[in-house]
Parts: C-alpha cells; sequence; structure tokens
C-alpha cells in the first residue's frame, strides 16, 4: 500500500453554529448518514459519529461558530473541525479527564464534564488540535477504514 | 425482555416507539449525564435518564441505543419528541425515580451494558 496522500473520494463541508442547542448533532447526523451511504464499516461509523458529535457539542457549547471538513480516502477518514472562539489556553489540561471550563448550563443539559477531548481522542486513530487563544481551536480527527 | 414488559414493570408511558414493543432489550445504561453516557453507553443498549432535551435523544442516535427511559417523572420536551419519532427511537416516562428504575429491572433480569469502567479517574 502506498503511502502517498490519495485524493479524496469524498469531501464535504458543514457549519455548525455556537450556541444553537436545537440543531446541535444535526452534522453529526449528517456525517453519519453518509458514511451509512458509501458503505464504511459499521465500527468506524460508530466511532466518527461519537468523536464528530463531541466536537460539535464543543462548538455548540463554546464556539461562534465552526467549519467541519469531512474527507474521505481508501484508507482514512478525516473530520477537521475549524472554530472561531475563544480558544483553548491548556490544551494538556483540556485532554485531562474531567478538566472543565463549562458554565452551569452546559453541565445542566448534561455536558461539560470534561469528557470530550479524552472521549475523542479514544475514538479517534490520530487527533491533532492546535488553538490560539481569542481566535479558535483546529481539531483534525482521523479514523482509518482499514484495518 | 421487550418493550412491553419493560412498560409494564415501570408503569411506564410509551411516547414515541408504540411499534416497536414486541422488540427485546438485553441491557442498559443509566445517567444523568450525557458526557459520561458518550463516553460508556455500549451500541444496542437502553438509556436510563433524567435529561430531558434534545441531546439526550442526538446521543441515543449517534450511539445507536435501543430507546431511552425518563425518570422521575420527567418528559422529554417537545423538540426531544420530534427527534425521536425521526429517528424511530423508543422514549418511555416513568415516575420512579432512577434507582428503583434501576433495581426493578435489573431484578427482572436486565443487566448492565456494562459492569464497571476500567480506569477509575486516569488521565490522559
Amino acid at each position: 500500500m502506498q503511502e502517498k496522500q490519495a485524493e479524496p473520494l469524498l469531501e464535504q463541508e458543514f457549519i455548525v453554529q455556537g450556541g444553537d442547542f436545537i440543531h446541535a448533532g444535526e452534522v453529526s447526523s449528517s456525517i453519519k448518514a453518509i458514511l451509512k451511504e458509501i458503505g464504511i464499516s459499521h465500527d468506524v461509523i460508530r466511532r466518527a459519529a461519537i468523536a464528530t458529535y463531541e466536537a460539535e457539542m464543543n462548538v455548540v457549547c463554546y464556539a461562534r461558530r465552526a467549519a467541519f471538513h469531512l474527507a474521505i480516502t481508501p484508507d482514512r477518514l478525516t473530520v477537521i473541525a475549524e472554530d472561531e472562539g475563544q480558544g483553548i489556553a491548556d490544551l494538556e489540561r483540556a485532554m485531562q479527564e474531567g478538566f472543565s471550563t463549562s458554565s452551569r448550563e452546559i453541565k445542566e443539559m448534561g455536558f461539560g464534564a470534561g469528557m470530550g477531548l479524552p472521549n475523542i481522542k479514544k475514538n479517534t486513530d490520530e487527533l491533532r488540535i492546535s488553538s490560539v487563544v481569542g481566535e479558535g481551536t483546529r481539531l483534525e480527527m482521523v479514523i482509518f477504514t482499514r484495518k | 425482555m421487550t418493550f412491553r414488559e419493560l412498560a409494564n414493570i415501570l408503569g411506564a408511558e410509551v411516547l414515541v416507539g408504540d411499534e416497536r414493543m414486541d422488540s427485546t432489550i438485553r441491557d442498559a445504561f443509566a445517567a444523568d449525564l450525557l458526557s459520561d453516557v458518550l463516553a460508556f453507553a455500549k451500541e444496542g443498549t437502553l438509556l436510563i435518564t433524567g435529561i430531558t432535551n434534545p441531546q439526550v435523544v442526538r446521543t441515543a442516535e449517534m450511539l445507536e441505543l435501543l430507546g431511552i427511559v425518563f425518570v422521575r417523572g420527567k418528559r422529554p420536551d417537545e423538540e426531544a419528541v420530534k427527534l425521536a419519532r425521526a429517528k424511530k427511537i423508543p422514549l418511555l416516562c416513568t415516575r420512579y425515580i432512577m434507582f428503583e428504575t434501576c433495581g426493578r429491572l435489573f431484578s427482572s433480569g436486565m443487566v448492565g451494558c456494562i459492569e464497571r469502567v476500567e480506569n477509575a479517574g486516569k488521565t490522559g
């Protein structure tokens, strides 16, 4: 198998609005439907759905808006979530289970327990995060589709 | 057990999923923290919760859970019900508290979808 970057078989972009709790999850739902339609394996779909949904809830809870870019190549599925928002000051702490800066409202909704980023990490094969405080956060989530 | 048996045990009202009452369910996960549901609940399990917003249904959709039981007499909001209808996820409401709900189902043969987590409070 060659390691060269393959042309994506499918690419699509989605917009997530921060603070829109009613529609929160729609982008993940659309991505899940696309993956099902093109016949990605069940386990990969499930992990992608969980990781994307966690990332989408992060945007809805903490950012102004984000673009979610889905790309599928023969060997991997990549979702890049790039938001405009407050950014993450301490990425190392944000990756620790239980660390959260969430408000009471977010906790009352059942989120903000400091499990999101660790759970994204758990469900992806590669995770790259970069963030600039006051500007935004970029998450690159990769799941290999061939094992 | 079937959803019908489950509804009888809990004296539960079926809000969505009348047509699914003969399908069977084996295990469950109970929590009021959706972050934990996303981290620990397994596919094909039942969710027992007091959270009633649309995100609980989204969470069930993402994890492919088989249904949701709302405890303590709580009723899901309208958006949550609409979404559950669209995604064909059964919703039931019981007046039992979460402890009683779990206890009654457990003593009727239902088990946890996992028994315990692997690493308590592990970081990174």
